[in-house]
């Protein structure tokens, strides 16, 4: 039984996360932009075990909404174990590189916001001197790839963030997980042109996220193939890589 | 090879083969839109589950699907009065995963956990207690249906009553059912204790089944499709009940997989010939009684992930009829002599002994008799002259098949055997169309 913040709790990954704690009767304050589809993941955990799971209709994108939610949280929870970070949207590059307002609006959706709230919980949990972390950024963030590293560089400002964060927090007795998932099975990543073997379900990645969090592993690739694919792509050099339509 | 995301759907048999598109929907809120955009763009459409279905009532005229898998939610259970309200997307194992431990079972169960609720609903199943409890739809309470250009509508025995009857049995195309209220029953224990019985030949089957039906809740007969003269129909029945004393447990999830699938199958004459010979002659004589858990029982080809791999590219066909009481035996003796000869069959074959429950379904397949089902890797010699033969057989008994296993009944077979048939094609969602219908109703 854990007490568990889910900042995106409507996400197809953060929800097949839930699933798997609710069966051990955890307790959820749940935090998303769309109330109705909010309202059926709650009726989905407490059916499947959940002993509390409360809902709080929030746009991420705000970061002046933060601190509100989290005092809600810490009333209807008192303590938070695991607070999961799950929102986030996956750019169009390619309207992104003529569009200044659109190229910001997604990165602080994608970086900053999260910076916003990560520094929010982290001192809750460094208070508590328990806790983890656990953040969703993403393969994409390893390198910068001409095809979408508008999103790429956010998610690599996550993952230096959480990186700096953990070794802060180590002190403290609070773990911050780097989640690094591929292609997944998800709304997200709907019409892309993908090769099949390369697209994970979310319960085999969620199965996969929820034992991470458990072993407290640093930086975790979902599923573990791509470890091995982002190694190969970070030591192309320069010269190569640069002429490679990645 | 590069395809999109959502993976191209098939039948559980793969035959025919054609590869459905799937349009997934996620949320209930978003299923009349869904519906909408993916008729507009591609005419008409199909609800498609969990893919279980064995032959192409699953299959979208247009090849675009939409896949309800994805709709997966529990919306209440309460396990006071065991009554459980989901998305049709659940699969009935989901909900055993939820309910074994706190003590309740589903009423009725087909042969897969795999399936969905919306499915096991469009398909009115049964499983091994059809005898005394009929089919899944006497465990319905009541479900959610969407139908083109209206609000949605709440089906129960008593509200939108003609709507419920035609959309149990309705093979998804009355409209696409969003959730399903089902009521469970309380069990004890999650074992089962079964009694086996190995017998001879098929009049022995008809002696057992009649003996141990009353007695015992689940019962299903394996036989010997190969067998012939004197040994012609013999097999193994087993029946059992839910245990009084043990634990509430679900058992551990799949044990093997098929990774791949062959060229050809592997399922052949020789293969089932050793197989079958062996299994029979290795039960023991006499009675053997046993507590297994529900799994096994149940569920024993759900050990197997992708089992369906083993008959290689080309697919198969399962045929599954059921022959009304008087003349069951003599039509299963020579549905049995006509497959022996053939030497075609393979090791999953069938007899269950149907009830008289009759299920509110307009086009429920089960009806008072008996049941043979066995599946067929897909070959021409079994499309020319196997199947044309053994629906002679069936059509002669005034039996029928069962549309979510079925691949090549002809027109005249199923409007003859199913007459309500053209209530359900007025009531058809004029955008929901399946190649199985189309088929069928020419």
């Amino acid at each position: 039984m854990k007490k568990i913040l889910i900042v995106g709790a409507t996400s197809t990954i953060a929800n097949a996360c839930a699933r798997l704690w609710a069966s051990d009767g955890s307790e959820f304050f749940l935090v998303a932009r769309g109330e109705q589809k909010l309202q059926q993941t709650c009726a989905d955990l407490r059916a499947r075990g959940a002993r509390v799971a409360v809902p709080y209709i929030m746009d991420a994108s705000d970061s002046a909404l933060y601190p509100d939610m989290l005092k809600q949280c810490l009333e209807t929870l008192h303590t938070v174990d695991i607070c999961l970070i799950a929102y986030g949207t996956l750019p169009d590059q390619s309207a992104c590189e003529q569009d200044v307002e659109l190229a910001m609006a997604e990165f602080a959706n994608n970086a900053s916001t999260v910076i916003a709230l990560l520094t929010l919980v982290a001192n809750q949990m460094a208070a508590q001197r328990s806790g983890t972390l656990a953040v969703i950024s993403s393969v994409a963030g390893d390198r910068g790839r001409p095809s979408n590293y508008v999103y790429g560089s956010a998610k690599a400002a996550v993952s230096s963030f959480c990186e700096g964060l953990r070794a802060r927090l180590f002190k403290s007795g609070v773990h911050v997980i780097t989640i690094k998932p591929g292609f997944v099975d998800t709304p997200m990543t709907q019409g892309l042109a993908l090769p099949a073997f390369l697209v994970a379900q979310p319960e085999a990645v969620a199965r996969r996220i929820v034992a991470g969090i458990e072993r407290k592993v640093a930086v975790l690739y979902v599923p573990r193939f791509w470890s091995w694919i982002m190694f190969l792509i970070r030591a192309l050099p320069q010269p190569l890589f640069k002429r490679l339509n990645l | 090879m590069v395809v999109t995301v959502s993976i191209p759907l098939t039948s559980w048999g793969r035959y025919p083969a054609e590869l459905q598109a799937a349009h997934p929907c996620a949320w209930r809120n978003d299923l009349d839109d869904q519906m909408l955009r993916v008729t507009d763009e591609h005419g008409s459409t199909l609800p498609f589950g969990n893919g279980r279905s064995y032959g192409d009532s699953c299959l979208a005229e247009s090849d675009h699907v939409l896949h309800l898998r994805p709709l997966n939610r529990f919306i209440e259970a309460n396990w006071q009065t065991g009554e459980i309200c989901a998305e049709a997307g659940v699969t009935l194992g989901e909900v055993l995963e939820l309910s074994v431990p706190r003590g309740w079972f589903l009423q009725v169960t087909p042969g897969t956990r795999h399936v969905t609720l919306g499915g096991a609903v469009a398909n009115d199943v049964h499983g091994k207690n059809h005898h005394c409890r009929g089919t899944f739809a006497h465990s319905v309470l009541r479900f959610g249906l969407h139908r083109s250009g209206q609000s949605p509508m709440v089906c129960s025995p008593t509200e939108n009553p003609q709507w419920f009857a035609a959309t149990l049995g309705g093979l998804g195309l009355t409209g696409v059912i969003s959730w399903v209220s089902i009521r469970l029953r309380r069990i004890q224990s999650s074992r089962i204790d079964t009694t086996r019985v190995r017998f001879g030949r098929l009049s022995e089957f008809f002696a057992l089944s009649t003996e141990l039906d009353a007695s015992h809740e689940y019962s299903v007969a394996w036989i010997d499709c190969l067998a012939m003269g004197a040994a012609l129909g013999r097999g193994v029945i087993t029946v059992g009940d839910h245990s009084e004393h043990g634990v509430l447990e679900t058992p551990p999830g799949r044990v093997m997989n098929i990774p791949a699938r062959p060229p050809i199958s592997l399922v052949n004459r020789f293969m089932v010939g050793i197989f079958n010979r062996c299994y029979w002659h290795l039960q023991p004589a006499g009675r053997k009684n046993r507590t297994v858990a529900y799994s096994p029982f149940f569920y024993p080809l759900d050990s197997i992930e992708h089992w369906n791999r083993i008959y290689g590219r080309k697919g198969f066909q399962q045929f599954q009829c059921v022959i009304p009481q008087s003349v069951a035996e003599d039509a299963l003796a020579q549905l049995l002599n006509v497959i022996a000869h053939s030497a075609m069959g393979s090791f999953l074959a069938v007899l269950k002994r149907c009830g008289d429950i009759a299920s509110p379904g307009l086009l429920s397949f089960p009806m008072p008799g008996t049941s043979l089902a066995l599946d067929f890797p897909q070959n021409r010699a079994l499309s020319d002259t196997l199947l044309p033969r053994l629906d002679a057989i069936v059509h002669e008994a005034g039996g029928r098949l069962y549309p979510a296993k079925d691949a090549h009944m002809s027109a005249r077979d199923f409007q003859r055997a199913y007459p309500a048939w053209e209530q359900l094609e007025a009531m058809r969602d004029p955008v929901l169309m399946s190649h199985f219908w189309q088929r069928v109703t020419r």
